[in-house]
């Protein structure tokens, strides 16, 4: 009995740590492999602790004129753009929906709400998309995904509406409008939760890669993760990046690693801001969970 | 009805920069979900880009005949049903045993620790998972085939085995929500009084009665509320994983093709916008159906908890 308890912790502790292992180790696997030399993958296959490494990949993607700096401007433009007037266009949104003195608040709020409910699904979302000429251009990217998901103006609404209506009155007497109140007052008491919208629209808008995949054919648009997908089954995309990189002249072609290196490159920023990105993001789905 | 008109204007007249606040989100929400209404209808024409949606040949139920006589329309609802069961019923028992060991755990920084690791996953793309899954599965380099050569086990050419991509799927879709779904399960056991488990104690409940009868009865409400939320999603089959990962393998298709890739291929790659749209109404209907019974269920167990 004495010992029991302290058994219990103990395997606890061991299980919780294999765990936490097994949903890192994948991607350590293809940080490595993303290091390692061409013909030791040709002779022993991807490994956890290659047997000789290499820079290569690397070299290739970051000192050849690759595709893959324009993919970088192309995804850091659209997520920093799209997650700005998102951030905007559903705090503002939301301002509204939970202001007490607004009296058809809760009939709007249905107006979105249905859309939530009722999925019309791909086919009129692609053909309005083409009717509204976005198909091909950089807004493909931004606009179809500008409200990814009504649930982040509920959020918004939910965290709005505890800030007591005392305070809107009384800035009202004092003659200010519903924008000052938004911005100058609203906007930041509810810091929490616009951070944590800001968090999963840039998530979702790093992440993105169907909107390019249903509306972009234009070689020159593609967003990181859509060239990521088209790598792996496109040799040629990585010849037209061998055949820019001339440092590496007749040397054999590191597909292999190639491939993994772009992966890598493509969850950078992701990783980079991880600390901050998971305490906020913990915070947001309580904050959903609790309130909801 | 001309007092309520009166009423109408001055609330806009008072209260009109709050108005002007939602407009963009409206227009939004006008163009990307209301407008999209009407072309729902091209599932019973003959659809042509260039004349469009009023000016194409009307052809009834033609196109749900083409699906639903096909062997196909069996096999992808099937798929998607099966798929998404298991996504919620593997992914609802893990999550909540995890968070179960989670509560056990004393040390805090070993908590967190381990918490950050495990929700890493959910903040990768599907592409780079599809790219994580290649790095084990691929039949030349793959790890796990590797590591059958070594056991003196044959290798298997995944991808081109259907038989066992159900469970691949299921694994990746587990490991890749178990940390928000473990953020949320802990949250609610973290809600739970305290002077229950004070109660047990004195009472002499172990460790494990404790559990079983105060943590997991006390965790359902929450366990139940998500796994309808998640019922009522179920014919869409989570298009962004499947195609990322499978991509257009079509021996893979018996086990894997959902309604969301058979509706995309149609559309894409075949170029019938008409045919697509018949599979994607009966999706959105069936998908409409699905949320209606599960939020009456919702309504039934808590009605707080309900969505409308």
């Amino acid at each position: 009995m004495t010992s029991s308890p302290k058994l219990f912790n103990t395997v606890n502790a061991v299980l919780i740590g294999i765990i936490s292992i097994l949903c890192i180790l994948p991607m350590l696997l293809v940080l490595m492999v993303s290091f390692t030399d061409e013909a030791s993958i040709k002779q022993f296959g991807y490994q956890l602790f290659p047997t000789e490494l290499s820079l290569d990949a690397y070299k290739l993607l970051l000192f050849g004129s690759t595709p893959l700096y324009r993919s970088y401007m192309i995804s850091i433009f659209v997520t920093v753009v799209g997650t700005i007037l998102a951030v905007t266009i559903t705090s503002m949104a939301g301002y509204t929906l939970a202001a007490k003195h607004i009296r058809y608040r809760n009939r709007l709020g249905l107006f979105f709400f249905i859309t939530m409910v009722f999925n019309t699904g791909l086919v009129p979302w692609y053909l309005i998309n083409l009717n509204l000429g976005l198909n091909n251009t950089i807004w493909a990217l931004i606009i179809p995904s500008l409200v990814f998901n009504p649930f982040n103006l509920f959020l918004v609404r939910n965290y709005m509406s505890q800030i007591p209506a005392s305070l809107t009155e009384a800035a009202k007497i004092d003659g200010a409008s519903d924008f000052y109140i938004a911005f100058r007052i609203f906007f930041p008491l509810c810091m929490p939760v616009l951070a944590t919208i800001t968090l999963f629209y840039g998530i979702a808008y790093w992440n993105n890669w169907f909107n390019a995949i249903m509306l972009v054919d234009n070689e020159k648009l593609y967003p990181l993760q859509y060239l990521l997908f088209k790598l792996n089954s496109e040799i040629s995309m990585i010849q037209q990046m061998q055949s820019s990189g001339a440092i590496l002249g007749t040397q054999t072609l590191p597909q292999e690693s190639v491939k993994m290196a772009t992966a890598i490159l493509t969850i950078g920023p992701v990783v980079l801001f991880y600390p901050f990105l998971q305490r906020y993001f913990i915070k947001g789905l309580l904050i959903g969970s609790l309130k909801e | 009805m001309k007092k309520s008109r009166s009423g109408f204007l001055r609330e806009i007249r008072s209260n009109g920069s709050a108005y002007l606040l939602i407009v963009p989100a409206a227009i939004y929400t006008l163009v990307f979900g209301y407008f999209t209404l009407p072309y729902m209808l091209i599932a019973f024409q003959k659809f042509n880009f260039k004349t469009g949606l009023f000016n194409s040949d009307w052809v009834g139920f033609d196109n749900f005949k083409f699906f639903f006589s096909s062997p196909r329309a069996w096999e992808v609802t099937f798929n998607t049903l099966k798929l998404n069961f298991l996504f919620i019923i593997v992914g609802t028992i893990a999550a909540m045993a995890l968070a179960i060991l989670f509560n056990e755990l004393r040390s805090r920084w070993f908590s967190r620790v381990t918490q950050s690791t495990i929700l890493f996953p959910h903040f990768l793309s599907w592409v780079i998972v599809s790219y994580i899954i290649y790095s084990l599965l691929s039949t030349d380099y793959g790890i796990l085939n590797r590591i059958l050569a070594f056991f003196h086990v044959d290798p298997v050419n995944w991808y081109a085995s259907p038989q066992y991509w159900t469970w691949i799927l299921t694994i990746a879709a587990v490991w890749k929500d178990l940390g928000m779904n473990l953020v949320i399960y802990l949250a609610a056991i973290t809600g739970i009084d305290d002077s229950y488990y004070e109660a047990g104690r004195i009472d002499g409940a172990t460790r494990w009665q404790l559990i079983r009868h105060i943590t997991i009865p006390l965790m359902l409400p929450t366990v139940s509320i998500l796994t309808l939320l998640a019922l009522g999603k179920i014919m869409y089959g989570s298009f962004d994983m499947i195609y990322a990962i499978v991509k257009d393998n079509g021996l893979l298709y018996p086990t894997v093709d959902v309604i969301d890739t058979y509706v995309f291929r149609s559309l894409r790659t075949i170029g019938n916008p008409a045919q697509a749209m018949a599979v994607g109404l009966y999706q959105s209907v069936v998908g409409f159906i699905l949320v209606w019974g599960s939020n009456k269920i919702v309504k039934k167990v808590n009605p707080d908890h309900a969505l409308f």
